[in-house]
């Protein structure tokens, strides 16, 4: 049988795909370290936060269309409210993803490797220096309340790594948390004005 | 045999202590003065030690208007290892001064490399008289010294200095490399200090044969960043003393690809990764009046548009560039960065 040229062409042209996409792919990950990082998340109430909560029936559910992307873009929260002089210090929004208090308005983030919205550009070492530093990528801003940095940072490298890689095989969400607001932002920040446009 | 046994006992404390040297963890403090660091041959007078080496980089960082003072100590018969260009390598026993005047002398920073990849972080405050400077403690003191209108300097802690100074891959001293210690020296630099007398450059050290693998082109040809306008090398340089400490390649922000360090590897303007990676990117930060359309690290043309601008001009803790160490917008520099934004690139 005669092999034709374009055949052999169609089949070199194939395989070096084929190399190149498993050059392209990401390593697979140890599906023992992912299940103690599912572990870790259950167990340290990450969705608390981060996972929006529709009302059902018996009250709050975990929105699971938008698992740990945090404070919904859409969501556009009023300024808060202010508190009198007093014990009583905090607001937070019923999803618990919008938080107000004496440090400003903090939006929870969105964990998700979403590459635009969420941690997808992060490398596990900037999700460990972030956690053991309270600095975003160990660098930049501080995280705010309530993030419990004071005893997350305390995390091994080991288990920070295993909820890093089990936070990569969550589904992409897109989703862009406000920025946080400073304590006395006025109505109309940068913030806002982003959610109120993305939620046209 | 039983006489053998005193010694194996000595030598099994012999060698646990030396394992327990060895394992050592920390180093010990540093000392609770300033006198005692090695700085000064005369506290009382404030006589440098002349073994203490004076320097100043031409692109220094911006620190709320204080006025600043270097000085780097190389062991005697030590050299720097210049092998890797962008990232030399110190040899144990360096160390390295910086003091902050700004009506009075309030601080004195101060790292030594107290042994291979390992540094020490300490900062000294000065009392009233001036007649010495206490170890800060390691968080710092927050709101130390007025600098007017309401805003205090803070007194950073250990922590803070390695936000900075630590990274992956790299040495933790800022300031002191070959383009920064050029004596092809950048007279539009914002704040550019003057070299006076006496200071090191990289001239100098290369002649001294203080540093090992320079590269046979710096003394004819020291480092300058390529630029097609001295406006834009002012600016290049300024966001590479400035920001370049952590916004580099191959190092813990890598993975946000925004490059503000320079390279001596890049010789040509249109390489220049403060401009590659910066104008015409896309930003994910949210820049005030930018609502509904993409937001570009630097959008060319229209520097108020431009993220990089936003942050430089904000001193909210929140939104801030750089993240920490100052409380002061640097007027003189954002100007020549929105200057350069609005009229060079295009």
């Amino acid at each position: 049988m005669r092999v034709s040229r374009m055949s052999v062409l169609i089949v070199a042209v194939c395989s070096l795909a084929a190399v190149a996409s498993r050059a392209a792919d990401p390593p697979k990950a140890d599906p023992r370290q992912v299940k103690r990082g599912e572990y870790m998340v259950s167990v340290m109430g990450c969705d608390d936060c981060h996972t929006n909560k529709d009302m059902g029936p018996d009250g709050p559910e975990l929105d699971m269309k938008h698992r740990l992307s945090g404070h919904l873009e859409a969501m556009v929260m009023p300024p808060a409210p202010a508190l009198p002089t007093g014990p009583w210090a905090i607001v937070v929004a019923p999803t618990l993803t919008a938080w107000h208090g004496p440090w400003g308005t903090s939006f929870t983030r969105n964990l998700t490797p979403d590459k635009e919205t969420g941690l997808g550009d992060w490398t596990e070492q900037n999700f460990i220096d972030t956690i053991r530093t309270g600095r975003r990528l160990g660098k930049g801003r501080v995280l705010l309340p309530p993030m419990p940095i004071p005893a997350f940072k305390n995390l091994t490298d080991e288990d920070l790594k295993a909820i890093f890689a089990y936070l990569r095989t969550l589904p992409a969400v897109k989703n862009k948390v406000p920025e946080p607001l400073p304590p006395g932002a006025p109505a109309d920040t940068p913030a806002r004005a982003q959610v109120q446009a993305a939620a046209k | 045999m039983p006489g053998l046994a005193p010694l194996k006992l000595l030598l099994a404390l012999a060698l646990g202590g030396a394992l327990s040297l060895a394992a050592a963890g920390p180093s010990p403090a540093p000392p609770g003065l300033l006198s005692k660091t090695g700085l000064y041959a005369d506290m009382a007078t404030k006589r440098v030690d002349p073994k203490n080496l004076s320097y100043s980089p031409q692109y220094p960082l911006w620190s709320d208007g204080a006025h600043k003072r270097r000085w780097v100590y190389l062991p005697a018969g030590r050299r720097i290892d210049a092998a890797r260009q962008d990232d030399w390598v110190f040899p144990v026993g360096t160390r390295f001064w910086k003091e902050f005047t700004f009506d009075t002398r309030v601080e004195t920073r101060y790292i030594e490399k107290v042994r291979p990849g390992a540094w020490r972080f300490a900062t000294y405050v000065w009392n009233a008289d001036e007649s010495d400077a206490l170890l800060a403690p390691e968080r710092g003191l927050k709101n130390n010294h007025d600098l007017g209108d309401g805003i205090r300097h803070d007194i950073p802690g250990v922590l803070d200095c390695r936000t900075c100074h630590e990274g992956q891959g790299s040495e933790v001293i800022l300031g002191f490399s070959a383009l920064q210690l050029s004596p092809d020296r950048d007279a539009m630099a914002p704040h550019a200090e003057t070299l006076e007398p006496g200071m090191i450059t990289l001239t100098t050290l290369v002649s001294q044969n203080r540093i090992a693998a320079a590269s046979p082109t710096w003394r004819d040809t020291p480092p300058r960043i390529a630029a097609e306008t001295p406006r834009a090398r002012a600016a290049l340089g300024y966001l590479h003393g400035n920001c370049g400490g952590c916004h580099r390649a191959g190092d813990t922000l890598a993975s946000v690809g925004m490059f503000l360090r320079h390279s001596l590897a890049t010789t040509t303007a249109d390489d220049e990764p403060g401009m590659v990676t910066t104008s015409g990117a896309p930003s994910k930060y949210a820049v005030p009046g930018v609502v509904g359309e993409p937001t570009y690290r630097i959008k060319a043309g229209d520097p108020d548009r431009s993220a990089l601008v936003f942050r430089m001009s904000s001193r909210n803790p929140l939104t801030q560039m750089p993240p920490l160490g100052t409380k002061l917008v640097d007027r003189d520099a954002l100007a020549l960065i929105k200057q350069w934004i609005r009229d060079d690139l295009k």
